[in-house]
């Protein structure tokens, strides 16, 4: 992980974000990401994401949870500790039916969940750059991530008349890192000296 | 979540007000800022005392054993497996909020659901504390859990609906709190982002797992919200269709019941938006919310009432009418003697039960009462002491009268332990709702942003909506309604 050049144009009104977004990716720039307060629906299209497989997972958990709760009781009641309740069969699959139904539910979630949270890097003492304080109440901030090739000021010239309320270049670390909220901003690599 | 594309006009606002983005969360954040109120510390100490109560009672209970509790050989399950079914029934309205209504893609639920889903984890909460400290050697609750063991290898009991209640419950609470907290990270970035003081900058940050709002995450987190939805849905239900279980496969005249599941679901659904009735009446009031937990809101949850209440009552005449039909003497013993006869030993709570639940909501069939907040408030309390009933009727008067005369329990009545484990048990739930109103944001800050512009007041009626949208409600009506 590394510093990078960012110009950052903050939005307060969605409808203006949608024709920028489209600008800045038509001109050709890159768009590291667009923050905003709350979802914005199409705005993944927009930016060209591709949809996520989030709920295949949750399918293949679930499955999981399924075969788990069914294959253990089987096991437990048919070979390893047979025993007649209630007159019932050994293998008695109504029975087994809500606990099968609830491991399938919970295998689901707890792991959809997890494989979000890892995905998205979110986790406590987990810290990222904010571009904007306001990014998470009411403005919709697009940043812009300048590669060498990037002439910044013309770029800067080009959010003149996307209707921003706010407009700056910063220099900031891209990823994730460990860290306090209520710290400045510390990168674990930033001071890192190469040994060989 | 936004899942709202296009609001009718005809349609209340959601939230009042002429809010932009920003308003919306200084309202909502403010009073976690701020030092609670008078009001607040009362409650607060009220709640915390209760909970202590409850905790000395539950200490009589593990030293002394549960005798001491007024149970006996006939009735065995007393006041405290009454408790644990009315909480997990209240817990039931949070995840339907939150979930079915969210595929039902109604737009009120946001104002209500992140209140509603906490009343419902802290309810569970409660509910578990019940068979847990029934089991009497408490320290061998972890006999429950399926694991290989030293007993020859001696597995619970998968075919017993006891069992699969600790499945239900303890998966109904993990998957809540999941739901519930991925719904709050990205409130808790709002306020870490805004915080002034080094402490809450600190607390938040960690809470908020880092959460920056950039779209990709909001993809997943829509994704991931949605399934929960549709996980929550189906074990919503089948919680307590598990809970009745306990009662329906036995063989007990009067819990001997196939009507149970739909019957506990529906009473849950009812008691459950009660509670939530209560709190967000109290909490609206208290931190000034008004603007968005509005009248509709409230309308809303009393027509839920009125439609579960009338469900219920539906049930108990289907019990009575199965009871006579069946033409089985011990169902007739239990159903018109032991209950719906009003004189005798515990008739008062069946016909409690039935002024309750059935009787007194149909007030909610008229939209003044169902918008007059203190009809509302007096229902809410009223409709959870019917739930009570009915739990009661169901559990201790089914067997309070065994088969044997000699072994009749006419004259069952709790201990002060027992009624100050119940004590304690909404000690627990209201120091939780306190502590709840004070640290979080009671609202969902991003739902309600993702509403307002198609539920807004200021966007109602002005001159972004098209001109059929402008149109009066009768002149709409001229002109498209056929």
């Amino acid at each position: 992980m590394a510093k990078k050049k960012f110009v950052v144009a903050s939005f307060d009104d969605e409808e203006n974000l949608f024709p920028a977004v489209h600008a800045v990716r038509k001109a050709g720039y890159k768009i590291h990401d667009v923050y905003t307060p709350f979802p914005i629906h199409g705005l993944d299209h927009a930016l060209g994401l591709r949809e996520t497989s989030l709920h295949t997972a949750g399918f293949i958990y679930g499955i999981t949870g399924t075969s788990t709760a069914l294959g253990c009781m089987t096991w437990i009641f048919t070979s390893d500790w047979p025993q007649i309740y209630d007159g019932k069969p050994h293998f008695a699959l109504p029975a087994f039916v809500p606990i099968t139904f609830e491991l399938t539910v919970l295998f689901a979630a707890v792991g959809m969940v997890m494989t979000f949270c890892w995905l998205c890097q979110l986790a406590p003492f987990v810290k990222k750059h904010i571009f904007h304080p306001r990014q998470t109440d009411d403005l919709f901030v697009m940043a812009v991530e300048c590669t060498p090739s990037t002439n910044v000021e013309e770029l800067k010239d080009f959010f003149k008349d996307k209707g921003t309320v706010h407009l700056e270049q910063q220099e900031a670390e891209a990823g994730w890192w460990w860290g306090r909220f209520d710290r400045e901003q510390q990168i674990i690599n930033e001071n890192a000296v190469e040994v060989l | 979540m936004s899942s709202l594309k296009y609001e009718s006009q005809l349609r209340e606002p959601l939230v009042k007000g002429s809010k932009d983005y920003h308003q919306i969360t200084e309202d909502i954040v403010q009073p976690i800022e701020i030092k609670p109120g008078k009001l607040w510390y009362i409650g607060f100490y009220i709640a915390v005392t209760l909970l202590l109560f409850g905790v000395w009672s539950i200490y009589n209970d593990v030293v002394y054993g549960i005798g001491q509790w007024n149970l006996n050989k006939t009735v065995g399950w007393g006041w405290d497996i009454t408790n644990f079914v009315w909480w997990v029934g209240i817990g039931h309205a949070g995840t339907l909020i939150s979930a079915i209504l969210l595929l039902f893609r109604q737009g009120w639920r946001t104002g209500v659901n992140r209140a509603a889903e906490a009343m419902t984890i802290f309810a569970v909460m409660c509910a578990g504390q019940f068979p847990i400290w029934h089991m009497g050697r408490v320290w061998n609750a972890f006999f429950v859990l399926p694991y290989p063991n030293t007993r020859g290898s001696l597995w619970p009991n998968f075919d017993s609906p006891l069992l699969w209640d600790v499945f239900a419950i303890s998966t109904y609470f993990t998957v809540s709190v999941l739901f519930w907290y991925t719904g709050l990270l990205p409130d808790f970035a709002t306020i870490r982002d805004r915080a002034k003081t080094k402490l809450r900058k600190l607390l938040y940050g960690i809470a908020s797992f880092g959460w920056t709002g950039s779209t990709k995450h909001w993809q997943r987190h829509e994704a991931l919200s949605l399934v929960l939805a549709g996980l929550s849905t189906p074990l919503v239900l089948s919680v307590h269709t598990i809970v009745s279980f306990d009662f329906a496969t036995s063989v007990i005249p009067g819990w001997h019941t196939t009507i149970f599941p739909p019957y506990f679901v529906a009473g849950a659904v009812f008691s459950g938006f009660a509670m939530v009735n209560s709190l967000l009446i109290i909490v609206r009031k208290m931190m000034n919310l008004q603007d968005y937990v509005t009248i509709g809101h409230i309308e809303a949850m009393n027509k839920v009432i009125v439609l579960t209440g009338s469900i219920v009552g539906i049930a108990y005449l289907s019990e009575l009418f199965v009871a006579w039909y069946s033409d089985n003497r011990y169902e007739g013993y239990e159903f018109f003697y032991n209950r719906a006869n009003l004189y005798s030993s515990l008739g008062w709570s069946y016909w409690g039960m039935i002024a309750c639940n059935v009787l007194s909501p149909q007030i909610f069939w008229f939209r003044k009462m169902r918008r007059n907040l203190f009809v509302t408030f007096f229902m809410s309390i009223i409709v959870n002491i019917g739930m009570w009933f009915e739990r009661f009727v169901i559990i201790v008067a089914s067997i309070y009268r065994d088969y044997i005369p000699s072994a009749w329990s006419v004259y069952y009545h709790p201990t002060v332990w027992e009624i100050g484990f119940y004590c304690g048990t909404f000690g627990l739930f209201f120091t939780c709702f306190f502590l709840f109103s004070k640290y979080f944001p009671v609202i969902a800050i991003a739902e309600i942003k993702s509403i307002a512009k198609v539920s807004g007041d200021n966007f109602k009626w002005s001159d972004k909506t098209t001109e059929i949208e402008q149109l009066e409600p009768e002149a709409f009506a001229h002109e498209y309604a056929h």
